[in-house]
């Protein structure tokens, strides 16, 4: 079972390999090809999650082997509960979002196929490496295909947006790099004379750094998932990516990509630097708090559903991370659950953009209106996913909301439920932004002649949202599954931040 | 058979109604097999649960209370919360009338909503309506009932908003069903912030755990204060109490039986039934009890003046029912908490009846709803009539009829509790009550008909005509239910020995011992007061008649005299308008202009694409440094030595 992750990582790059082989007319052979390689990895990704045992709060299935020698670099990949579900997040997301724009995407289908599987190589090793190295060039190898995925088949702004979203992460991402460098460096200090990138060791090398300088290493990295997330203020390049998107790529951009900031803030920047934490967290919790209520404040009045349902997401990103500082195990929880919710509640709020885009080719909510009366199956599926996004009980949403703001509510290191009552207040503003959009597009005569004839969803459709709405419920009625799977991680963290916050030293049994 | 281990089944029955309807629904097509599985899946719910009553009454009284587990839900950290059902003297009730009450409606509603092409749907939505509704009733914790609590609100949402392409007032259903949502979820907020305070003081969210500890806590108990506070924000929201009732006078855009179900007898009471629930909190917090009861009394009697004017049938209705309601939560500030349950059911047979009887009227009136527009239906329709009088007669505390004994109990607790401006309130309202229901009475089926002028019924050959048995037989099993309903509640002073309050005592004991409650002696007060009661609403219907039948210039002379004050009942004392002005427009517009337009795009987007561009220039500088001549780099060589030498020499 050593193999299983690497096994999972790389076969949508086999894809890409069988796809060389294959003349770039033949469409549907691409596409069909491209599906059943995202789908295999799906079908090991079950495997993992089967045989993962949620009561080891430690890195499972790890496989480790020496890649550059003189700077002790190595694969090194493993998973625990917390990335875990980010692993069968991507792997469940990738074939869905193929299968969504099935039909949409027309021009030079092969290239698209491939950047497709390429990214979610990327994504997954993101989520498994166990060594920064590895983790940095999976992390930057990830921007290229989004990069090209938005420039190549976005809409009319699609340059614009791509090179903003590369600029923007690229800078993140090169402070994360010095960080990174600069770590590894001072742990050889610390670590008898040895360089070293590896995670599991840093975990107990890191927390041991001076405050002086794990602040700036904090900052560093922190800025770079901040960025990622995106936490206010720096979510500016978000709703313009989004926007320009093609639905596919907004779907793995909101679905796994952010996913990737949050991720770090949980695995790198809080354990590493559990005193920077304790000591910047006020202020992280804070921006949390702000972006929920701004980016719902924003979402509200925005005229293109891709742009509400955009600036709905640093929303939703601030729960996330507002949980995951809550530093309680509700929160942190919460937060990681919540993570898996956003993909699903806005990847399909994005397929279903989709969808009427491939109808009508606009995104102004304006152009709408009636839409209930022409597709009702569609209608039904989006007010469950609707009803997801706005968090209502019984449906994923609300088990996240509720864990993280609870969690955050009973918080030592917040020291206020100030927090948790203003974030709860998104609560209620969700429910205006997403209503009052639905009301426009669904609800009401239709207006607009050209809005009469539009076509219920196809098979292809159904199949696209059903599986979704599937976990939507299953992790609304019986999150068990899930949360089962990521307790003892979460479990194990917590308590190591109370021991640092407690000042008494602690030794980390891999 | 030990029926309450069954209790899920009623439960489960309602969910798949709701399964079959809503996912085979289009395909079955057959209104009749549609319907009968509706309401077969509330019927059978209310046989179980008429059974486990019986069983609970023939058993000990410290037998009657169990938890029943189906799964457990949600698990984290110390966290655990179990979906299980408490069965005991309160929500038996409760269920008892969401399942009966609800059986009646929906049975009604195969002949109301006969020819909808929403058929399917809407019985899917009311199957769903009455699943979440009791898991709200018989959750055994906050937050399963907090699942219920959203979850009919969601109904509402979807019921109100059912039709919805059709016009209502100035928009369309879908704004008042998007209306009705959001303003629950205000109070919903408060619900939620009250859990985590109960989470982090009791460390548990199950009622047993939670109400046991809230036991050893003094009187006064700054924490419990806000609990309470908070879980009442949440009923002012669910129960349509001032501040947040505004949304339940629109909610009347749904279909009828849905006005009657959901916002008449079943949901609306939910505040109610969760601060009786949550009883501890409130009888812990004195001055939290106090608010209770000042909103509930101001709530009856500003709801009461404006059904004074209003010419909607349904609209009369609404404002009726959140002054009803306002009744329940005097009832329940002053410590009443039985009396405010014995309202609450009633009431749900009371105004259930006046809605479907309003509905059958809108039914025989082609969709007509002014009552200004109607009179003289009592010889056309009635059983409708007969029924919807004694619904009237009900609600005005006529006895020996079901509002008589419910009412006038609240009355009384509220003066023997020593409140008398809340009495007066009170009783004020209950005038205006007896004068509105009566005007709305006779505007509508008595009197000279005004509907033949009207347009609307000059395409229609026929005249109005009586509803067909499917809606009139619920009618009159309401009707009796109206009559005798009050029964359970007889007061010690007539001789009775108020079953209800003895059945649900132990629910009450602890607050009843902090709030040193006890049975009362019968005094001659209470006679007097009952008397008085009783000509209040006698006069108020006496009045209603006068002007109504006999000298309908009193009313227009009235009105024209005070037009200032009519016009403020009128438009419903501006509060929408208010809240329009004060809260939603600027918040939009605040949202659109200052923080997306001018923060988000301009300042953060403009400073990071300013500081692109102000790169992009400086490197166009910087890049002439790179011409190519060999001097000016051995220039740059020699200014870069001097640079650090003299920072040297300086250190």
């Amino acid at each position: 079972m050593e193999h299983i992750l690497t096994a999972i990582v790389f076969t949508p790059l086999l894809g890409v390999l069988a796809l060389f082989f294959i003349n770039r007319e033949n469409a549907n052979l691409i596409k069909t090809l491209g599906m059943a390689f995202s789908l295999l990895a799906f079908v090991i990704s079950l495997v993992l999650f089967l045989k993962f045992d949620g009561t080891n709060p430690n890195m499972q299935f790890v496989y480790k082997i020496l890649w550059i020698e003189s700077l002790n670099v190595s694969y090194n990949v493993g998973v625990d509960g917390i990335s875990l579900l980010l692993v069968m997040l991507t792997t469940f997301l990738t074939p869905l979002a193929l299968l969504s724009s099935w039909n949409s995407i027309n021009k030079s289908i092969r290239n698209y196929v491939m950047m497709m599987l390429l990214l979610e190589v990327g994504m997954l090793g993101v989520f498994v490496s166990l060594d920064l190295f590895l983790f940095y060039v999976f992390w930057e190898a990830m921007l290229i295909p989004m990069y090209f995925i938005i420039g190549i088949w976005g809409g009319e702004n699609r340059i614009y947006a791509a090179i903003k979203f590369f600029i923007y992460t690229m800078f993140g991402s090169l402070l994360m790099l010095v960080a990174i460098i600069w770590l590894g460096y001072y742990a050889s200090t610390l670590n008898g004379g040895k360089f070293t990138t590896d995670v599991i060791e840093l975990f107990n090398i890191a927390p041991t750094i001076p405050l002086a300088i794990q602040t700036w290493m904090f900052l560093a990295f922190g800025l770079s998932f901040a960025i990622k997330v995106p936490m206010f203020p720096f979510h500016t390049w978000l709703p313009d990516a989004h926007v320009e998107a093609p639905t596919a790529g907004s779907v793995i951009l909101a679905g796994v990509l952010l996913k990737m900031g949050t991720y770090g803030l949980i695995r790198f920047a809080i354990p590493f630097f559990p005193q920077a934490t304790f000591e910047y967290l006020p202020y992280v919790a804070g921006l949390a708090v702000i972006g929920i209520i701004y980016g719902a404040l924003v979402a509200m009045v925005q005229p293109d559903i891709k742009k509400l349902v955009a600036y709905s997401s640093v929303s939703h990103l601030g729960f996330v991370v507002l949980g995951l500082f809550a530093l309680t195990e509700e929160g942190v929880q919460g937060g990681i659950i919540q993570m898996v919710n956003h993909g699903l509640s806005t990847g399909a709020l994005f397929i279903i953009v989709g969808m009427l885009y491939d109808r009508r080719h606009t995104r102004l909510i304006s152009e709408y209106g009636g839409i209930s009366k022409v597709m009702p199956v569609f209608a039904t599926m989006f007010m469950i996913v609707s009803l997801s996004s706005i968090g209502l009980p019984g449906l994923n949403g609300f088990i996240g909301e509720f864990l993280i703001l609870i969690g955050a509510f009973k918080s030592d290191y917040l020291g206020t439920p100030a927090f948790s009552i203003l974030a709860a207040t998104g609560v209620i503003l969700a429910a205006v932004y997403i209503l009052w959009m639905f009301k426009r597009v669904m609800y009401g005569k239709i207006t607009n002649p050209e809005n009469e004839h539009l076509k219920d969803v196809s098979k292809r459709e159904i199949a696209v949202l059903v599986p979704i709405i599937i976990f939507i419920v299953w992790i609304g009625v019986y999150p068990s599954t899930f949360l089962n799977k990521s307790a003892a991680s979460t479990k194990q963290l917590i308590e190591k931040m109370e021991n640092y916050k407690s000042g008494k030293q602690v030794t980390n049994d891999r | 058979m030990v029926m309450h281990e069954y209790i899920g089944l009623v439960v489960l029955f309602p969910f798949l109604g709701f399964l079959i309807n809503g996912l085979l629904g289009s395909k079955i097509k057959s209104e009749k097999i549609i319907g009968t599985i509706g309401s077969g899946v509330i019927g059978i719910g209310f046989a179980i649960a008429a059974v486990i009553f019986f069983q609970m009454l023939s058993s000990p009284v410290e037998n009657r209370s169990h938890v029943i587990e189906i799964f457990n839900w949600l698990s984290v950290g110390s966290l655990s919360i179990n979906a299980a059902y408490q069965v005991d003297q309160l929500s038996i009730i409760m269920t008892l009338v969401v399942t009966g009450v609800g059986f009646l409606i929906h049975v009604y509603a195969i002949g109301y909503m006969h020819g909808d092409k929403g058929y399917w749907r809407f019985f899917a939505y009311l199957n769903l309506f009455i699943f979440m509704m009791l898991n709200l009733v018989l959750a055994d914790n906050f937050l399963l009932m907090f699942l219920g609590w959203e979850g009919v609100g969601l109904c509402s949402y979807l019921l109100i908003g059912f039709w919805y392409d059709k016009k209502f007032e100035k928009g369309t259903t879908n704004d008042a069903a998007m209306k009705a949502f959001v303003v629950n979820r205000v109070g919903d907020f408060g619900f939620l912030i009250a859990m985590f305070l109960i989470f982090i003081t009791f460390g548990s969210l199950n009622f047993d755990t939670v109400f046991g500890r809230a036991a050893a806590f003094s009187v006064g108990d700054v924490t419990i204060f806000w609990i309470a506070l908070l879980l009442f924000v949440g009923a002012t929201g669910k129960s349509a109490q001032i501040p947040l009732y505004v949304w339940l006078p629109d909610a009347m855009a749904g279909p009828t039986p849905v006005s009657a179900l959901i916002h008449a007898a079943t949901m609306v009471t939910a505040g109610v039934y969760m601060v009786a629930r949550a009883s501890i909190f409130f009888a812990l917090s004195p001055s939290v009890m106090l608010i209770v009861a000042i909103i509930g009394a101001l709530t009856a009697i500003l709801a009461a003046s404006i059904g004074l004017v209003q010419n909607g049938i349904k609209k009369v209705l609404a404002y009726s029912t959140i002054s009803q309601l306002g009744y329940m939560f005097l009832a329940l500030g002053v410590g009443a908490f039985a009396t405010g349950l014995f309202h609450v059911v009633t009431h749900a047979f009371f105004k259930a009846l006046l809605f479907l009887g309003a509905g059958s009227v809108i039914h025989a009136m082609h969709n007509e709803e002014d009552i200004q527009k109607m009179g003289g239906l009592k010889s056309k329709m009635p059983t409708t009539y007969k029924t919807f009088v004694i619904a009237a007669l009900a609600i005005s505390g006529i006895p020996p009829l079901s509002g008589f004994f419910s009412k006038d109990e609240i009355l009384w607790k509220v003066f023997d509790a020593g409140y008398w401006p809340l009495w007066i309130l009170a009783a004020a309202g209950a005038a205006l009550t007896a004068f509105y229901m009566f005007r709305l009475t006779i505007l509508t089926f008595e009197g000279t008909p005004r509907w033949d002028k009207g347009k609307h019924l000059n395409e229609l050959s026929c005249q109005p005509h009586e509803s067909p048995k499917v809606m009139t037989i619920p009618l009159i099993i309401l009707a009796v239910l109206s009559v005798v309903g009050g029964f359970i509640g007889i007061p010690a002073a007539l001789g009775g020995s108020n079953a209800i309050e003895h059945f649900l005592d132990p629910i009450f004991e602890r607050s009843n011992s902090i709030l040193a409650l006890g049975h009362h002696e019968v005094v001659p007060t209470e006679y007097i007061l009952m008397l008085l009661s009783v000509v209040i609403a006698v006069v108020g219907i006496l009045f209603a008649r006068h002007i109504y039948l006999k000298r309908k210039d009193i009313a227009e002379n009235l009105s024209k005299k005070y037009s200032g004050i009519h016009n403020l009942l009128w438009n419903k004392y501006f509060v929408d308008e208010i809240y329009d002005a004060t809260i939603l427009t600027p918040t939009v517009k605040a949202s659109d202009k200052l923080l997306w337009k001018i923060f988000d795009v301009g300042i953060i987007d403009g400073a990071v694409n300013g500081t692109a561009k102000l790169i992009n220039i400086l490197s166009g500088y910087t890049r002439r440094m790179q011409a190519g001549f060999t001097q000016s780099y051995a220039a740059y060589f020699v200014a870069g030595i001097i640079i650090i030498l003299a920072i040297l020499i300086i250190r």
